[in-house]
């Protein structure tokens, strides 16, 4: 699916709305749900990967320059619960302004 | 060439199953269906036809079982009325939003309470806004005719949609009448193997009844919507088709001595045949009254009913259903809407009656074609009248 579902006309609907393409639910940004967004105070990071365990998006993982768990914030729909669980205090959440 | 038999309604629209060679079928009983799914039982238990019969535990099991096996790519086939088609109510609406082409006999029953099994069209008006294709049959030639006609109509790659052939509980579906049935060479010449383009298959995954949020679901609405109106080409040039093999002919709408009539009645369904008989004697003595037989139900046929009222002044409609605190019939309320701007939109009067099996003879069909025109007369527009109701 190369156009996000608010881009879709009804002529591009598939009969029934089927879904013909395995693993499409990929390309949906429930980033877009977020009202909050985790922000990391890296220093104190232990690498333990709790936070990655407990999203239940899962969308976190190390990032590619020094391997501190980040989440991917296409998908990070806010709810928090990695904040709730790291043990060092890394992350804290901050409200998503309005741009 | 088949020979004129005396058969039973529903044992024929048993037979129509068989001959359109279904592959499955899943159907709980209840009256006044239940000869259709044990004829059919019956036949698939003989080997007369290779398909299995899922014996299920209601009817919304039946509708979900016909999703899944109609999903595969198998011609599916099941039977319902009255509470049986309540029950799967919900399942409806998913078998249309899929397009699952499934065919279905319904035995238009009342709907409790009080408790009925008679006959009349609560049970299809209920079903109005599922999104099948319904059509309805005024005779069991006509409900085995449709039901062989429906596969073509809803399997077609342009349609794909579940269709309904409504029949009368008892009126229709437990008379004998004398039939010309199709033989099996003549129903396979007319109708082709079905090809589902998206058959849940492992080698080509799909995603069916997938979630549609905010976003998406107006569009889905739409597109299904435009889909079903775009299907009376094809149910038109099938039926059309079906006749130039066949010699019956059917159409949207059909009219019976409509030429030069003033006065029009409009029915759906089985009590089609004693109207005929009052207009047949009304016209006898002289009145220019003329029939309406309204067949294909969803979708609308709005240009065909605009044309067939075009010359009457009055129309009588005559529903067998009661939208309680409402405008009366159903039917009547929808003939009103498709009237409405029209440059010279008849005067049209609302009659409900044959409610829970109730007897319309054709004297009482008279009697609502008198009332249409002096009402018509008075000005008088109330909002409809319940006939043969003891006061
Ligand atoms: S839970 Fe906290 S400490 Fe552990 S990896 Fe995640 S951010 Fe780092
Ligand atoms: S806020 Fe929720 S969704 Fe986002 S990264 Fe943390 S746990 Fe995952």
């Amino acid at each position: 699916m190369s156009k996000q579902d608010f881009e879709l006309t009804w002529k591009d609907l598939e009969i029934g709305c089927i879904v013909t393409e395995p693993g499409s639910a990929r390309s949906y940004r429930t980033g877009d749900w977020r009202s909050q967004r985790p922000t990391y105070d890296s220093s104190k990071c232990i690498k333990c990967g709790l936070c990655a365990l407990y999203c239940p998006e899962p969308c976190i993982h190390p990032d590619d320059a020094e391997g501190y768990y980040k989440a991917d914030l296409f998908y990070c729909k806010g709810c928090g619960i990695c904040a709730h669980e790291c043990p060092k205090s890394v992350i804290t959440m901050v409200a998503e302004e309005e741009k | 060439m088949t020979k004129r038999v005396g058969i039973e309604a529903s044992i024929a629209v048993a037979e129509a199953a068989k001959l359109a060679r279904i592959e499955v079928a899943a159907a709980y009983p209840i009256t006044p269906q239940t000869h259709i799914v044990e004829s059919l039982s019956e036949i698939v238990a003989n080997g007369r036809v290779d398909a299995e019969f899922i014996c299920v535990e209601s009817e919304h099991s039946a509708m979900s079982a016909c999703l899944g096996s109609s999903a595969t790519g198998a011609r599916t086939f099941t039977a319902t009325a009255g509470q049986g088609l309540e029950l799967m109510h919900e399942v409806l609406y998913v078998a249309s939003s899929s397009r699952l082409p499934i065919v279905m006999a319904v035995c238009n029953r009342a709907l409790s309470g009080p408790l009925n099994v008679w006959g009349d069209h609560s049970d299809a008006m209920a079903a109005r806004d599922c999104g099948w294709i319904q059509i309805f049959s005024t005779s069991g030639q006509e409900a085995f005719d449709q039901t062989i006609c429906a596969f073509r109509i809803a399997e077609d790659a342009k349609v794909l949609f579940p269709v309904m052939v409504h029949l009368d509980g008892f009126h229709v579906s437990h008379v004998v009448e004398p039939m010309l049935l199709l033989d099996q060479k003549e129903v396979d010449s007319f109708l082709p193997p079905y090809t589902y383009p998206f058959p849940l298959h492992p080698d080509k995954p799909v995603t069916m009844g997938a979630f549609a949020p905010p976003a998406i679901y107006t569009e889905a609405r739409k597109a299904q919507e435009e889909a079903l109106i775009s299907t009376t080409d094809t149910i038109r040039s099938v039926w059309d088709d079906f006749g130039k093999r066949f010699g019956r002919h059917y159409t949207p709408v059909e009219t019976y001595k409509a030429e030069g009539a003033e006065v029009m009645l409009l029915t759906m369904g089985s009590f089609s045949q004693p109207a005929e008989l009052a207009i047949d004697k009304m016209r006898d003595e002289g009145k220019k009254v003329g029939l309406i037989k309204l067949r294909l139900w969803r979708p609308f046929p709005f240009d065909d009913l605009r044309q067939a009222v075009s010359g009457a002044s009055v129309l009588a409609v005559f529903d067998r259903c009661l939208s309680y605190g409402g405008t009366g019939g159903p039917v009547c309320s929808e003939i009103k809407a498709a009237c409405y701007g029209m440059e010279k939109s008849p005067h049209i009067v609302g009659f409900v009656g044959g409610l829970g099996g109730r007897d319309v003879l054709p004297e009482d069909f008279e009697q609502i074609l008198q009332k249409a025109i002096s009402d018509a007369e008075k000005g008088q527009d109330r909002a409809y009248e319940m006939i043969g109701v003891r006061e």
